[in-house]
């Protein structure tokens, strides 16, 4: 039922106002509709005609009708709603002529479930994220980083690291040795460093205690390639000495480390083990993340700690005192501890990784998730 | 190596059961790495770590056991009868150094024949293949106690003499495992008057073995160097259970109980007579000092204090003898199976270990000196974030590449590894652009068509005697650009495929991260690039990176059949340059104006020269000189192309007028034409 101008019989201000609230409304909402030129012309005329429009009706059925007493309040309200009508209906006409009608806006729909176009984003590699994160946590503990290179020489990855010549625990390490070295000194011959702790030796050669460093960086072994050997893989090597460090901080601090990277649910167990290099030497456990160190998980063994609740992840110890006499450090007046972590095998745990190889041949459906 | 914990029980009465044993034991440093079977059946797999030789076997780990329960250990006592007259069999040992003690002792007039029941079986319940009671006598003392002795058949031993001497040349000995060894004369070996008949700590001689014919035997239990048994053993190839320990340390003082423990067996199997007193030659006495303990270094290493009873306690299962002395100090003198104990911090590792690790609480050290970084960690940063905005993603080759590689790809002098793991990887990378060749390729022949990897990692050549390592960062781009990304294809998105500019454009981008005063680019790039798609980029004087499309000759021989664009930045020499400073310049208040000029060209006229000519007319006015479009075709003619190129000026203090604008225009278009362009209607 379009709107028409009621005719009055009452004159009082609060039928008026009531009067005034009702046009007004059918005046937006016929505005609300317009869509088009002829639309408008349609509306215009509608409100405005001489003949016949809403306003001519205004002046006719309200102003000429009313009584003597009210001429002069009826006069100013059909004024102010004259010119209401008379703005709307040009802000009418803008808007369709700016263009943002309702049928243009239907036009330009979009269909906005198709797929973005995005910018790639680069991924970072996830042994380099995760030993980021590892640097992150000793970081925050103080810790410096320092690196070394990836040929050493026999005496920094093994003699000045207490692995005598000749020593069994060479043959735990299936060194990679570059060739052409025989006729050197057996210190002096290269090889890729088997771990990242000749970085501790050349560190304590430059700087005196206190010292609290990690160390990070690629180490080479003779293993061939499968899902869970690699000749090439990455440590994160971990250096504190000072006049008071005790093995208790060594296990606190490691506890604190693999809470950060693990949460804080994370229990950690410490059982012995040997490494030339540290005495006391210890192996770190974590609980399994898994199955929250409970050994099942959904009622059958826990693959990932083969049912034990424990996951080992890495090695640690007190600084082996032999080790200080070849940086010339007081064996009795400091102590410090030593620790190393696979990174590769940080990683694999964190993304469930179940193939090392994936790491190095660069395959972008692997690297993209994580993006 | 096997266990079984049944057999523990022959010198300990274990407490508990079996998994919480093996739990326990690992907790105090001989770990149990697996468990198979059941009740007495029970097997452990045991990881004991190289320096502890003396829990390598059966009554070493129950002395751990008895030490970790504090029980009683039982010694093994070979119960042996009284000996019958006096062994003829004479011992010389040549070489004292190497091998300090030699015990021997002669039965005579024994059955050789299967083991009796209990032995085989306990045998073979840790993997041991019975062969004969004399044979399994010393396999069985090795699994009991630890200690390698050997068995001849002593009727086959020239002489009745055994002489501990250098093998000499030309020398061969068949091994008990039927192999013919040729004898180096640095090895050491067991002869008898005439010929080698062992070799020393490793294996025994196949002519002088036990076989069923034997009758009178000649047992064996020698200690021997260490080093010498190892070297042996890495140069015959031959690793036995045997040199296993004899590298790592055996027991001084076990020869003699040994050799008692294997006549007890061989008696009580086979019967026989025990021929004069047990010969024992020591040539050298082992020297084992004793170490000083203070139980404030104790303290000061661990950080908990211990009591003197616990200490006491742990040790003196483990075989120590404690001595004290003043205050906190004590002697403690070492078992003679315990060569890796010679400081007092093996001492205080003992105590630690069987106290518990996890008993001792968890402390964080005080610490006030400075954090540092790496002194590139901020330009490493800014290239690997540049290059992952970029759409990089970051990879991780091997570091060893082909001979054939290293010669393509470098010219640098290689370091050979001298145990390569294959051909393929024999030689350290000189360059890391065949492997990231390689990565790409692999991501073709797996459907991935659009691939952009980047690997930041060391190149190393030799330098005389020294290994010389350089940083690098190489990136290898190959498929299409898709509204300048090359994934999240969507509708709507154009794709083209990718090229040089695409490629420059981002080696512009992380150059534009340094501070420097000239930067500019050249073709003189190495050959496996192509010679007409690759630049170079030199940096006030050096070359900082090198990149482009990959020679067509290059790609074919890898198989690869789409355009691949690789780039090298030489860090080293990037770095000598900081991160660029960043100053701020006030924003331009009045308009800019462009002047458009199209002009013709020879192919021979770089954009490059006319740039320089331009910009070196020195029109301060002048902001920017690009180029907008080029063209190529008939119309333009053979060997020319059409450029079109937009300048923009504008003034920091003043709207620009026509005249002055209409002035330079006219300069501009004149130097054009100097360059030989001639300007298109």
């Amino acid at each position: 039922m379009p709107y028409s101008v009621p005719r009055l019989s009452d004159f009082s201000p609060a039928v008026l106002d009531e009067a005034a609230r009702e046009l007004l409304s059918a005046l937006d909402q016929e505005s609300a509709a317009v869509d088009s030129e002829s639309d408008w012309k349609l509306y215009r005329d509608r409100w405005m005609a001489r003949k016949n429009g809403a306003l001519t009706q205004l002046n006719d059925l309200w102003l000429k009708a009313a009584p003597g007493q009210n001429k002069r309040d009826v006069g100013q309200r059909v004024n102010e709603l004259k010119i209401k009508v008379e703005q709307t209906v040009e802000a009418t006409l803008s808007r369709i002529q700016s263009g943002t009608s309702s049928s243009r806006l239907a036009a330009e729909r979009l269909d906005i479930t198709l797929p973005g176009i995005r910018r790639s984003i680069g991924a970072e590699h996830p042994v380099i994220k995760t030993m980021n994160e590892i640097i992150g946590v000793f970081r925050n503990l103080g810790y410096s980083v320092e690196e070394g290179p990836e040929i050493e020489t026999d005496y920094y990855n093994f003699e000045a690291l207490n692995f005598p010549p000749n020593h069994p625990a060479r043959d735990t390490q299936d060194t990679l040795f570059i060739a052409g070295q025989d006729t050197k000194a057996l210190r002096d011959r290269l090889l890729l460093r088997t771990h990242t702790s000749p970085v501790q030796i050349r560190t304590m050669q430059k700087m005196k205690p206190p010292v609290r460093v990690v160390c990070p960086g690629k180490v080479h072994r003779n293993d061939a390639p499968d899902a869970t050997h690699s000749p090439i893989f990455h440590q994160v090597e971990g250096l504190a000495v000072d006049t008071s460090i005790t093995f208790c901080d060594l296990k606190g601090t490691l506890d604190h480390a693999m809470k950060a990277l693990f949460g804080s649910n994370v229990k950690t167990r410490f059982y012995p083990s040997f490494f030339p290099f540290t005495e006391p030497s210890a192996d770190v456990q974590i609980s399994c993340i898994f199955c929250d160190g409970k050994g099942t998980r959904d009622g059958a063994p826990c693959r990932n700690c083969k049912a034990s609740g424990w996951i080992e992840l890495l090695g640690c110890g007190m600084v082996d005192p032999n080790v200080y006499g070849f940086v010339d450090y007081d064996t009795a007046k400091v102590s410090g501890f030593a620790f190393g972590m696979g990174v590769e095998r940080i990683a694999i745990l964190k993304y469930g990784v179940d193939d090392i190889q994936l790491f190095f041949n660069g395959d972008v459906r692997f690297l993209q998730q994580f993006a | 190596m096997k266990i079984s914990p049944s057999w523990l029980r022959d010198f300990v009465d274990l407490p508990v059961d079996y998994r919480r044993l093996a739990d326990e034991l690992t907790l105090a440093g001989v770990a149990v790495e697996g468990i198979s079977g059941d009740g007495e059946n029970t097997v452990y797999e045991m990881e004991i770590t190289t320096n502890r030789p003396d829990a390598m076997n059966h009554y070493g780990v129950a002395r751990e056991a008895s030490a970790l329960y504090d029980l009683p250990l039982r010694p093994i006592e070979p119960k042996l009868p009284a000996a019958q007259g006096k062994s003829e069999v004479t011992i010389e040992i040549q070489e004292p150094e190497l091998c300090p003690r030699f015990t021997a002792r002669e039965i005579r007039g024994a059955h050789v024949k299967p083991s009796p029941a209990q032995i085989a079986a306990r045998l073979q319940l840790i993997d041991q293949r019975p062969i004969s009671n004399a044979v399994d006598a010393t396999n069985y003392v090795l699994w009991e106690s630890g200690k390698p002795t050997h068995v001849f058949d002593l009727d086959l031993l020239e002489g009745r003499r055994l002489v501990i001497r250098k093998a000499r040349a030309g020398e061969t000995l068949k091994t008990l495992d039927g192999v013919e060894c040729k004898l180096a004369t640095e090895d050491l070996v067991v002869a008898d008057a005439v010929k080698p008949v062992g070799l020393a700590g490793v294996m025994g001689g196949f002519d002088t073995m036990i076989t069923e014919k034997t009758k009178n035997i000649l047992i064996e239990s020698a200690w021997w160097d260490p080093v010498t048994v190892r070297r042996m053993s890495k140069r015959h190839g031959i690793h036995t259970d045997a040199s296993h320990r004899f590298e790592r340390g055996a027991d001084f003082e076990s020869t003699v109980p040994s050799t008692n423990r294997v006549a007890e067996l061989i008696l009580n199997s086979g019967g026989g007579t025990l021929v004069g007193d047990v010969i024992d030659v020591i040539a050298r006495k082992m020297d084992q000092a004793p170490v000083e303990l203070d139980l404030r270094e104790v303290d000061r290493i661990l950080g908990e204090r211990l009591s003197t009873v616990e200490i006491s306690r742990i040790l003196s299962r483990l075989g120590f003898a404690l001595m004290a002395g003043n205050e906190d100090r004590y002697l403690v003198h070492i078992p003679s199976w315990r060569l890796d104990i010679e400081r007092e911090i093996d001492i205080i590792e003992e105590i630690a270990r069987l106290h518990g690790y996890d008993k001792f609480p968890n402390t964080l050290p005080a610490y006030a000196g400075e954090v540092r970084d790496l002194p590139d960690a901020h330009k490493d940063g800014r290239i690997r974030s540049t290059l992952l905005a970029l759409g990089y993603d970051e990879a991780i080759s091997l570091t060893f590449i082909s001979k054939d590689d290293a010669r393509r790809f470098s010219k640098v002098a290689e370091l050979d590894l001298a145990n390569p793991l294959s051909d393929e990887a024999s030689v350290m990378r000189t360059s890391l652009v065949p492997s990231m060749l390689n990565l790409l390729a692999y991501n073709l022949n797996r459907g991935s068509e659009n691939v952009r990897l980047f690997e930041a990692g060391k190149a190393f050549e030799a330098a005389g005697e020294k290994a010389v390592e350089r940083k690098q960062i190489v990136f290898g781009a190959t498929g299409i650009v898709d509204s300048g990304v090359v994934r999240g294809l969507s509708a709507g998105a154009e794709a083209r495929p990718l090229s040089f500019f695409d490629l420059k454009g981002d080696v512009e981008d992380l150059l534009g991260q340094f501070g420097y005063w000239e930067l500019g680019y050249d073709a003189q790039t190495a050959g496996y690039y192509h010679p007409g798609r690759s630049a170079r980029a030199v940096m006030d004087g050096a070359m900082v990176a090198q990149f482009g499309q990959i020679h067509p000759d290059v790609a074919a021989a890898r198989k690869l059949k789409q355009d691949v664009f690789i780039a090298e930045l030489y860090l080293d020499r990037l770095y000598q340059h900081d991160l660029r400073a960043v100053r701020y310049e006030a924003l331009p208040r009045f308009p800019a104006v462009e002047r458009d000029f199209s002009f013709v060209f020879a192919d021979a006229v770089e954009f490059e020269t006319i740039r320089q000519r331009v910009m070196g007319l020195g029109i301060a006015e002048l902001r920017s000189f690009v180029p907008i479009e080029i063209f190529r075709g008939e119309k333009v003619g053979a060997v020319k192309y059409s450029i079109l190129l937009r300048a923009k000026f504008q003034s920091a203090d003043r709207t620009l007028r026509d005249d002055e604008v209409a002035a330079w225009a006219g300069q501009i278009a004149k130097a054009l034409e100097e360059l030989g362009g001639v300007q298109r209607a």
